[in-house]
């Protein structure tokens, strides 16, 4: 284990070639923007964070087989830990900070009641597996965070394990699988249709259940090209899958008619729920005809994003797909709750079998029902307007400057390409970088494919007019200094004022150095080369 | 002398007595960015005309690398492993990809040759 | 409302700044049909924190908190004692509310923590290289039968008799939508089942769990030997990720493919989710790995840093092709997880280990000396099987009724089973103490 700590991870002198003129510093800190070693490289064999009673002499079982050698780990004292990830923490962007305007994410606020009640005791430290009798309540939070969800939707059912959106899919595209089957038509529906405006797990999903995913095209509004899909639809098309509002922002106007025309051809229609947001408490997807729908309660219902995870997708489904529902679900007795898990208990439905131990995340339950109910249906309507207003607000405030991809208003997102950006020697990713230093996030960039260079901006209902106007403000600044023509080179040099500047995305493909190894020395890299676009 | 035909797909291909060597075009590296991987066919697989047999990935990319013509792999650049980053150097030289034993002359012709290639190039623009 | 704030002064302005008479008119593409008049029926209005803490309370008084009985119960999740310091840690904004690190200059906190999160990963399990987490550990397992099917181009998953029964169907579900076949052995109660002899080159791999779910602990070097003379892979699991403190490590015996589930280490029980999935493989393999990866790098400046890297075997690029349909993992989780084992330490994870040895090593004793139970393990970690005179489920109940949470019946994973009706799964961390233990036994020798 390294003993000594060099914390410097800059050079002395601290300036290198690029970076305008901050003065350098002898530790390579500037000012509370501190570098920080890795732990491997703190730890000291003396040292430990906890206090752990010595263990009673007692009967070896490990059948001989003990763990010999070393783990490896560092020993921190707890001061050392805490002081190593609160200047770990000061180094990340977060929602707690101001405008998190990424695109598809729906980046609102987290409220710190979901945190509260997450904890409880009876709540927060319950094993799945206690007898049923025990955790009665339990079981009713689920239940009725199950009904409003299908409420909210308009959806008889809903599956509550999957884990994550793209769990989810692939729940919802199971049951269209078992579905399928059950009608004994799985090897003849081998086609699902998507937009290329999808969101990459779509079709990974429905590869991974053997589907062929064919695309759909878009029709000059950017909506879904109603006589195109109509012409793609037939006895070989298994389902449809579809956002909505989609990834450019925009309301499929013509779903109902889209919904109809698949379910004449013996389709099904898969929603992905990731743009909820825009309708939640307005529109219930069950009226536009859909099948499935996952729903993200990290974006929608606030769960904590929490640096990527963890999230919930739990998925509605429709009457025709409710029989296949993974297990398990909460039943109620009666006066008393139960949980179907597998066998006996799962009565006369026909699950598609179980997508992840236990039940479900429960703890994203409970901060998404704290959520929901702090609402209410009067509060998540006004949400969804809000979310919509402020996108709308933001779009006619930058159209004069910037490029919208599309005409007409939008949903709870609004989308640019990077014409605007024409002949200017900046692309979207120095645009970007460069809103960095004005202190923001960056917004979704280059997704949805379709649209070129595309900038994809989510403000959420959470924002303030004031820090919205602050933000168009310096969206403003930035588009009009790149049109000037005048400082290329600060885009292309930015983000000088973070705590690390562009990355060398190459290398690290090139040369994955995946973990700390005690050899491993300073990577080979040329400090000027900036990563590939 | 030796026989350079391209596709639409940006490969190209340089066939000298029976054996097609195959890369893809300076237009395609630059497109793809920085290499960082690329997915080679093993020795002695058939390949279809049109069929994907190599990736190319960037960091931010990861393209299909479609058979111009039929044939057996006789022989894949195992030096892209250590240096991907020859693709980007010399798209048309030591980055290329791997070599086929023509299967049917013939589906040459269907090929662009180096004038079509650059008109079809400049077309995309 | 608390977390909405536009006033409807700021949303006038808004409006006439869109050119907009009212948001209605943003909603023009929603077809008639289906315009709802007004809010969604059958559903209350906004409450203040007041009102809604106080139905989380009822329904937190309706359950019966691990913290307030004798408590036994393990079969894939432990109680264990989280320090202090991880809440705080994860609760602090700049983690909590972040997301994924797509943007590496602002989020260098989140990086770098999953690559010290990696490294842990790869030194518990012996293993290469690993992930930046997967949603638990039964998803991690169905991930890695997949990719051991990538790997050998084959379609059959051998899994034992050992493995978490949830597990067991959470590859079957996979097998059966996607397209390969198992060939899954009976529950090995005993612990004495013989996998070599069902290996063969149609396998992919062979799934095994150590601690097996009956708690047997066994050196699967031979077993590894076997599976690579075939081609095939060996693919371990371990849902108590603590015993790798203790126990001869995967990595170790010739595993190829090791998952484990990481919510032991700073995750609370949580009634079953969300938890961490831990995945590790050998350094050939990484290119097929499912999941986030966190590699180092240098910035512009010359600096070390870190980026998500290899991000084209991932569905946002690969699309169809990906190596999984994976997006978002459980970040916030594996942070609980990595700043837990950095409290620990080498030697604070060894004793933690070497105490829930112990703990269970005495319970198991106790156990056994109840007139009529017999203990079934040679070998476990912190989690033994007894057989009881009779069925079990219903002894489970009628100590609940006394307020004992006394372990998990084996059939209520693995139910219609004769074999497994009479045996009780009984686990002993850290957390049990003379309080916990003296009421089982005494319940125990009143309820048989």
């Amino acid at each position: 284990m390294v003993q000594s700590l060099d914390r410097s991870q800059g050079r002395l002198g601290g300036v290198t070639a690029g970076a305008t003129a901050t003065p350098a510093t002898f530790t390579g800190n500037r000012g509370l923007q501190l570098e920080e070693p890795l732990i491997f490289e703190m730890g000291q064999p003396g040292r430990c964070g906890v206090d752990l009673p010595e263990p009673p002499k007692a009967k070896d079982r490990l059948n001989g087989l003990r763990r010999a050698g070393e783990i490896g780990l560092p020993g921190l004292s707890e001061p050392q830990v805490v002081q190593h990830y609160t200047r770990l923490s000061q180094k990340n962007y977060a929602i707690d900070m101001g405008v998190y305007p990424l695109g598809s994410c729906t980046m609102k606020h987290n409220p710190r009641l979901n945190e509260k009640v997450a904890r409880l005791a009876g709540i927060g430290d319950l094993h799945p597996l206690q007898p049923v009798s025990t955790v009665q309540g339990a079981l009713e939070l689920i239940d009725r965070l199950a009904h409003w969800l299908k409420t909210l939707t308009g959806m008889p059912a809903v599956a509550m394990s999957p884990a994550a959106g793209a769990h989810g899919e692939m729940c919802g595209m199971m049951a269209i699988a078992a579905a399928l089957a059950a009608k004994g038509e799985r090897a003849k529906r081998k086609i699902v249709l998507a937009p290329e405006s999808a969101h990459g797990t779509n079709p990974a999903t429905a590869a991974a259940l053997g589907f062929t995913v064919k695309p759909i095209p878009a029709n000059d509004r950017g909506r879904v090209d109603l006589s195109a899909l109509k012409a793609a639809l037939g006895p070989d098309v298994a389902a449809i899958m579809l956002t909505n509002p989609n990834t450019c922002g925009l309301f499929e106007n013509e779903i109902i008619e889209i919904s109809k025309a698949v379910h004449e051809a013996g389709a099904y229609f898969y929603c992905d729920g990731a743009n909820f947001n825009a309708i939640v408490g307005r529109v219930r997807p069950g009226d536009l005809g859909v099948d499935c729908m996952h729903i993200n309660l990290h974006k929608t219902f606030s769960t904590p994003h929490g640096g990527g995870g963890p999230g919930a997708g739990p998925v509605v489904l429709s009457a025709a797909l409710a029989p296949y529902a993974p297990y398990p679900w909460v039943v109620k007795d009666g006066d008393t709750w139960r949980i179907a898990e597998e066998g006996a208990s799962v009565g006369s439905a026909a699950p598609l079998g179980r997508l992840k131990a236990f039940h479900g995340q429960m703890g994203m339950f409970t901060r998404a029902l704290a959520y929901i109910m702090s609402h209410g249906a009067d509060g998540l309507k006004q949400a969804a307007e809000d979310a919509v207003l402020s996108a709308n607000y933001v779009m006619a405030s930058l159209k004069d400057v910037m490029s919208p991809a599309f005409h007409g208003p939008c949903m709870h997102e609004a989308l640019f390409d990077d014409s605007f950006l024409k002949d200017t020697g900046v692309s979207t990713l120095d645009f970007a970088k460069a809103m960095i230093d004005e202190g923001y996030h960056p917004m979704t960039m280059y997704f949805p494919l379709v649209v070129h260079g595309a900038l994809l901006i989510e403000p959420t209902e959470s924002q303030a007019k004031e820090d919205l106007d602050l933000f168009i403000g310096a969206l403003r600044s930035l588009a009009d200094r790149a049109k000037s023509g005048k400082d290329v080179e600060a885009f292309k040099a930015a983000p000088q004022f973070a705590p690390r500047r562009r990355l060398d995305e190459t290398l690290a493909a090139r040369k994955p150095v995946l973990r700390w190894r005690p050899s491993n020395n300073p990577p080979e890299g040329d400090p000027l080369k900036q990563a590939a676009e | 002398m030796a026989d350079v035909k391209y596709t639409q797909e940006h490969e190209w291909i340089r066939v000298e007595g029976g054996v097609g060597t195959i890369g893809i075009t300076q237009y395609a590296q630059e497109q793809l960015g920085d290499v960082v991987f690329v997915e080679l066919p093993q020795v002695g697989r058939k390949v279809a005309k049109g069929e994907a047999c190599a990736v190319v990935e960037s960091v931010k990319a990861a393209s299909d690398i479609y058979a111009p013509v039929s044939g057996e792999v006789t022989e894949a650049n195992t030096g892209l492993t250590d240096a991907p980053g020859d693709v980007n150097a010399e798209p048309t030289g030591k980055g290329w990809f791997f070599k086929l034993k023509l299967a049917d002359k013939s589906e040459l012709d269907g090929l662009m040759d180096e004038a079509a290639y650059g008109a079809f190039v400049k077309s995309l623009a | 409302m608390r977390y909405l704030p536009l006033t409807d002064a700021d949303r006038r302005d808004m409006l006439a700044v869109i050119g907009a008479r009212s948001v209605d008119e943003l909603f023009e593409d929603v077809p008639a049909s289906a315009r709802l008049l007004g809010k969604v029926a059958g559903l209350p209005d906004h409450q203040g924190e007041l009102e809604v803490e106080r139905t989380f309370q009822t329904f937190a008084a309706k359950n019966v908190s691990p913290a307030t009985a004798p408590f036994f119960i393990g079969a894939g999740a432990y109680r264990h004692h989280v320090p202090a310091t991880v809440d705080h840690m994860i609760q602090r904004g700049e983690f909590l509310t972040s997301y994924t690190p797509y943007q590496p200059e602002i989020t260098q906190g989140t990086l770098q923590y999953l690559f010290e999160f990696q490294t842990q990963v790869t030194l518990l399990t012996g293993m290469e290289v690993a992930n930046a987490s997967m949603y638990d550990g039964s998803t991690a397992t169905s991930e890695a039968v997949l990719m051991a099917n990538r790997i050998t181009r084959r379609h059959k998953a051998v899994i034992s008799g050992g493995l978490h029964p949830h597990y067991r169907r959470v590859i079957e579900t996979a097998a059966r939508w996607e397209g390969f076949s198992t060939a899954a052995c009976q529950g090995d109660a005993d612990g004495l089942e013989d996998l070599i002899a069902r290996v063969d080159k149609e396998s992919s791999c062979v799934v095994v769990q150590n601690p097996s779910f009956f708690g047997h602990v066994r050196d699967f070097t031979r077993l590894a030997a076997a599976c690579h003379a075939v081609g095939a892979l060996l693919i371990v699991v371990v849902t108590e990720v603590v015993a790798l403190g203790l126990i001869k490590p995967p990595g170790e015996m010739g595993a190829d493919i090791v998952v484990c589930e990481g919510q032991s280490i700073g995750n609370g029980l949580g009634f079953g989710g969300p938890y961490v999935g831990l995945f590790a493989t050998r350094e050939k393999y990484m290119r097929q790995m499912p999941g986030r990866l966190v590699g180092e790098t240098v910035d512009a400046g010359g600096k070390r840093g870190f980026v998500l890297t290899l991000s084209t075997r991932e569905q946002h690029i690969r699309r169809e092709k990906a190596t999984s349909n994976i997006c978002t993992n459980a970040g916030l989780c594996a942070l609980a997880f990595t700043v837990h084992l950095t409290l620990l330490g080498e030697a604070g994870f060894r004793r933690l280990a070497e105490l829930n040895h112990a703990k269970a090593s005495e319970l198991a004793d106790r156990v056994s000396s109840v007139p009529g139970i017999e203990l079934v393990n040679d070998s476990f970690f912190n989690e033994f099987t007894v057989r009881l005179p009779g069925p079990a489920a219903p002894v489970v109940e009628a100590l609940a009724d006394r307020r004992i949470l006394a372990g998990v019946p084996v059939s209520r994973l693995i139910p219609d089973d004769p074999a497994m009706e009479n045996l009780l799964l009984l686990a002993a961390t850290e957390t049990a103490t003379e309080h916990g233990v003296a009421p089982l036994v005494a319940g125990l020798k009143e309820v048989l």
